[in-house]
């Protein structure tokens, strides 16, 4: 789906990460761990072409990333942020239908079709009974549901998330990780940073470790995420542990 | 879903309502009062050419008197809201306007200067929107170079001040004018009044405030997203800077026309949109009409009291102050309160 290689990212005069090689298989959750100030969010402005590679291409489907129209590039490839204030009180439906501009023209209105999509990607995420209530007006965790239906609106096949479980308590971050779960069993394929690696052993098929703007590993999540892995990456003692759970075992990252 | 949609048809549908009895009132009253039906009879005839029976000195208040000063507040009140709600948009600020943003300060030292020249209506209103895309381009590019951490009070106070450069250029413009001829009208016109519009002002103004409005409705579709953050909307497929552009263009036009034909009228581009959201909600294909129509209202009800209410004439551009600045600390206020 998605495909970096050899992709220098950052600014004009201020690179921030190079060599980077990156693959999104179809239908893959990958996780992108590191930590602050490595340059994860600017690689994901990068790979959604919101700002342009300052060397190698990203590659959607094949084809650059800056060969694709704006429209037709926002229906194959959704970006979820984190979920932020905004003073403008949008209803949740609204939020969502958003996600289809890149359906119609420069001029055209929303038709019955693109709200009855917006309504199914909120039902699929179990939020359809906020529909009209005022985004100013729905908890924290809700809100990221919104920007996830509202990737699902566009009917993309590819969804990346930056940091989707910021800001969010302790039970609002496990829906999401949830939720990101269910994405990949819809067949997206998910790209998704986060502070927590526990969230990588948990969804993600594979991992990519991001320090100082190089890849220092990348691989299957449960064989690139270890105990040294960890330890390197955020230059302190990490430890893996496996637990039993009634859902069954779990891993668990705990500093030591 | 019905719910909003209705609710958005039904406030339309009462605002222009009393948008229309309004303006019968203001045809109306007056030192020289006319009665309903005569103003009804003698617009009609003014418009089809059949002979009204209204009495000529009646004809003549409604038609030549107070026609073109009814359709002036009317557009300026409509553009000036229709301006605010855009700025507000693009700009994701709910403390901007053609006023704060220093754009109506832009525009009137252009048509100030022009004015000062001797130059025709048509190149007052080209130096005002020349004016007006300066003042505008000028706060975008500073507050791109600060990047302020605190992005809509930078946007306010960069507004703020490059809006006060301008008021520093009109008085230049002011002490440089023939004190006998030009200072009186440059001076009057710059308090903001409609009782000065003659119709060749208006066939000038309408045609510019026509086509922005006409822009913003066409891409009103697209004006939510642009109240995203710029990376969202990117990754929606819409083209920000285009659409920002048209819109900044438009909006600036809008106000340009509308300074060129009253001079500065401030604060009705921010309160108007205000109202308008606290109505129908914060979606801007239902913002737009109604800030329209309320806009219009608001202006036409503001001088219709300024000219009939005192011994002499307030102009309404120190009327709406009034009403404006209380209504922008409350906002403020409601600004800093969420962010605690």
């Amino acid at each position: 789906m998605l495909a970096a290689r050899a992709l220098s990212f950052g600014f004009p005069g201020r690179t921030i990460g190079s060599d980077v090689d990156l693959e999104l298989a179809a239908g893959e959750a990958v996780c992108l761990l590191g930590p602050n100030g490595t340059g994860k969010t600017t690689l994901i402005r990068t790979l959604l072409g919101l700002v342009p590679p300052l060397a190698g291409e990203v590659r959607l489907e094949g084809r650059g990333l800056a060969g694709w129209p704006a429209r037709e590039r926002a229906r194959r490839l959704a970006y979820v942020p984190q979920a932020a204030e905004s003073y403008f009180d949008f209803s949740v439906l609204e939020m969502v239908e958003m996600g289809r501009v890149a359906h119609r023209g420069p001029f055209g209105r929303p038709t019955r079709a693109d709200r009855d999509q917006a309504m199914a990607a909120l039902e699929r995420l179990g939020i359809g009974s906020l529909a009209a209530r005022p985004i100013h007006r729905v908890s924290g965790g809700e809100r990221q549901l919104t920007l996830i239906a509202r990737a699902l609106a566009t009917g993309a096949g590819a969804v990346v998330l930056d940091e989707p479980t910021a800001n969010l308590d302790f039970g609002n971050q496990a829906l999401i990780v949830e939720e990101i779960a269910r994405l990949r069993s819809m067949g997206k394929s998910v790209l998704f940073s986060t502070h927590h690696p526990e969230h990588a052993l948990r969804v993600a098929d594979r991992a990519v470790l991001l320090r100082e703007g190089r890849v220092a590993a990348s691989g299957p999540a449960l064989a690139v995420v270890t105990s040294e892995s960890l330890t390197a990456l955020y230059g302190r003692p990490i430890e893996v542990l496996a637990v039993e759970t009634p859902a069954g075992p779990r891993r668990i990252c705990v500093p030591s | 879903m019905i719910v909003p949609r209705a609710r958005f048809a039904l406030t339309l549908a009462a605002s222009a309502a009393a948008l229309l009895a309004l303006a019968a009132w203001s045809f109306a009253v007056g030192p020289f009062p006319v009665a309903f039906a005569d103003v009804v009879r003698a617009l009609w005839s003014a418009l089809t050419g059949a002979a009204s029976g209204v009495a000529p000195n009646a004809q003549a208040v409604v038609v030549e008197i107070r026609g073109p000063r009814v359709a002036a507040a009317l557009a300026v009140g409509a553009a000036l809201s229709a301006a605010g709600a855009s700025y507000q948009s693009l700009f994701k600020n709910p403390l901007v306007s053609p006023d704060i943003l220093g754009v109506s300060a832009g525009c009137a030292l252009g048509a100030g200067l022009a004015i000062l020249l001797g130059l025709p209506i048509a190149a007052i209103q080209a130096l005002a929107f020349g004016g007006g895309l300066l003042a505008v381009g000028l706060v975008v590019g500073i507050c791109a170079w600060i990047e302020g951490r605190d992005p809509l009070l930078t946007l306010v106070l960069t507004g703020v001040v490059v809006g006060s450069l301008f008021g520093a250029g009109i008085a230049l413009v002011k002490y440089m004018a023939d004190p006998y001829n030009q200072l009186p009208a440059i001076t009057f016109w710059l308090l903001g009044s409609f009782s000065g519009a003659l119709p060749r002002d208006l066939a000038t103004a309408l045609p510019g405030i026509g086509a922005g409005v006409l822009a913003m409705a066409l891409l009103r579709w697209r004006m939510d997203v642009l109240a995203l953050s710029d990376d969202e909307a990117g990754s929606l497929g819409v083209s920000v800077r285009r659409v920002r552009l048209a819109i900044i263009v438009a909006a600036t036009l809008v106000t340009a026309s509308s300074v060129a034909l009253a001079g500065t009228i401030g604060w009705v581009g921010l309160v108007i949109p205000h109202a308008a959201r606290l109505l129908v909600g914060a979606a801007y294909p239902r913002v737009l009409p109604l800030s329209l129509v309320l806009g219009a209202g608001f202006m036409l009800a503001v001088d219709t009291v300024c000219r009939v209410a005192f011994p002499t004439e307030i102009p309404p551009g120190v009327a709406t102050a009034f009403v404006g600045t209380p209504a922008f600390l409350l906002l403020l206020a409601a600004g800093f309160r969420r962010s605690a």
